[in-house]
């Protein structure tokens, strides 16, 4: 059968360029929105009384932000970006591709319209009202007729590895929103939940933690696994390791969701379920972070004067961290400590900034000048400074909430002698104060490296060509 | 515990799905040469 795509000489890096661009400007948007929360949470005199400014209505646009706007575009970039290249075909679905760029930058817009006045369906990183989950499912089956497609259509028999981590993402996330998105409208803009009570509950947190399994995790080892081989020049350490941890990791992701319904209404068996699998789950997820730093073997100088490669190495090092501290948080005891605490915001972080936010920036320096026909960004020593204050910045924050939650757990846990509890809550969030300025400073840094990464962004697209790349034609087999 | 009514019957189907995908990969020739297909990628 003969396809559009696979007559077509060039790739289609028109959508990638556009999705690699608005990843770093939703990236500093998110990281902003996310300085601001934290500035209001040490002191909340910032949230000036005015409703749209509210903490409250603040933090899900600061996670809807940097999940789906700077996390999503970067997924979209980096998989049509790597599917073409290692399907050696065109992206299948010219307009479809296209739709699947503006109508993503609608939905980002409707978010950032719509959670600062005030509409949420309550359900966290599944916020947004009804309609605007209409519009995602829209884009959510394009972007896997776009994809899927141009796999089938491929020209390389062998499908890489980092297809089949992009293709899990898709497919799970589909599957994720659309049965915890379930809700009958009311109204324009409300809805209520298809479920209700602790039933709602485990529904939200299997979403909740497959969003990070699939969407944070899946996609961005997609990113890893083609970024790291290419820019240190190696192939991946074990392919047989990346399949095998392939599947063991999308299969046990699926079942961790109840820890975050340790001590709750939720049945003990299904608590002991989700602490069971989120504590096998460290093996597949150990299994990528070494596949991946691996690939260095016998490359290692590298990292002294690639910050880029740096990037992406020091990225698996927190995803091994995160992915260790979580299945011990998963345990109901370590749990009965930590559930509430900012312990909880601190892991989160560690994941995000440390291994979402510096594999998307390494991957993203990587390809943007490749996009504009350069060499290489503007500035390396922008790399480097941005990899510096980033680092910095996350061990800050996380340092700065490892103690501030340890810290309330042991503080709301604590009873005296006569069975009275030894501090109220207002004392605790008190001696949180000077953590909560900590993790600010650190956020900040992690914002102002994210805008020198602006600044070199905007050099390099301007000082280069929208380049337009010819698919090569010595392919193996068809 | 209605919810189990959905999601058991779901995660069942996702399983076939899974089988489904791992039989098409190993028999229709996904693995035939693993170790080239890591170094491909950096042919391009």
């Amino acid at each position: 059968m003969a396809f559009v795509n696979s007559q077509a000489t060039t790739y289609n890096d028109k959508v990638v360029r556009q999705f690699a661009i608005m990843t770093v400007v939703w990236g500093v948007v998110g990281m902003l929105v996310g300085v601001i929360i934290a500035a209001q949470l040490a002191w909340p005199e910032l949230n000036l009384g005015i409703e749209y400014l509210s903490f409250g209505r603040l933090r899900p646009l600061h996670t809807n932000a940097v999940i789906f706007a700077f996390g999503g575009c970067g997924l979209f970039a980096t998989s049509y970006y790597v599917v073409q290249r290692t399907c050696q075909v065109r992206l299948f679905g010219e307009k479809l591709a296209a739709f699947t760029f503006w109508g993503w930058q609608i939905v980002i817009l409707s978010a950032a319209i719509s959670l600062p006045l005030g509409f949420t369906s309550g359900k966290e990183y599944a916020e947004l009202e009804w309609p605007i989950d209409i519009l995602i499912t829209v884009i959510w089956v394009s972007y896997a007729i776009v994809f899927f497609g141009t796999v089938g259509t491929r020209k390389v028999k062998h499908i890489y590895v980092a297809n089949w981590f992009f293709g899990a993402f898709i497919l799970a996330v589909a599957l994720l929103h659309l049965v915890n998105s379930a809700a009958i409208p009311v109204g324009a803009m409300k809805s209520y939940s298809a479920y209700a009570g602790v039933q709602d509950a485990m529904v939200q947190w299997w979403y909740g933690h497959n969003a990070v399994g699939f969407f944070l995790t899946a996609g961005f080892l997609g990113m890893m696994y083609y970024f790291i081989p290419k820019q240190a020049g190696r192939p991946v350490y074990s392919y047989r390791l990346s399949i095998v941890h392939f599947w063991a990791l999308i299969f046990t992701y699926m079942w961790a969701g109840p820890h975050h319904l340790h001590y709750t209404a939720l049945p003990d068996w299904t608590q002991s379920v989700g602490m069971v699998f989120s504590l096998i789950l460290l093996a597949p997820s150990w299994g990528g972070m070494i596949n991946g730093i691996m690939t260095l073997s016998g490359a290692w100088h590298k990292l002294r004067d690639d910050p880029i490669l740096r990037f992406l190495i020091v990225s698996l090092s927190f995803y091994g961290m995160s992915t260790f501290e979580g299945p011990m948080m998963s345990i109901k005891t370590v749990n009965a400590l930590s559930h509430f605490t900012d312990w909880t915001i601190g892991h989160v972080h560690s994941g995000a900034l440390g291994w979402v936010g510096m594999v998307t920036m390494g991957s993203m320096y990587y390809l943007i000048p490749k996009l504009f026909g350069q060499k290489e960004m503007y500035s390396i020593k922008a790399i480097e400074i941005h990899f510096y204050t980033a680092t910095i910045g996350i061990v800050l924050y996380i340092a700065a909430l490892w103690i501030s939650g340890v810290m309330q757990g042991l503080m709301w846990r604590s009873i005296n002698a006569d069975g009275t509890l030894t501090y109220t809550f207002v004392e605790s969030v008190k001696a949180s104060f000077p953590f909560y300025v900590l993790r600010l400073i650190g956020g900040l840094l992690y914002l102002i490296g994210m805008v020198i990464m602006l600044w070199n962004t905007v050099k390099t697209a301007t000082s280069g060509r929208a380049a337009t790349v010819t698919i090569p034609t010595n392919v193996a087999h068809a | 515990m209605d919810i189990l009514y959905l999601l058991v019957p779901l995660s069942v189907v996702l399983v076939f799905f899974i089988i489904g995908g791992i039989w098409w990969a190993i028999y229709r020739g996904q693995f035939e040469d693993v170790d080239k297909e890591g170094e491909r990628i950096l042919k391009d």
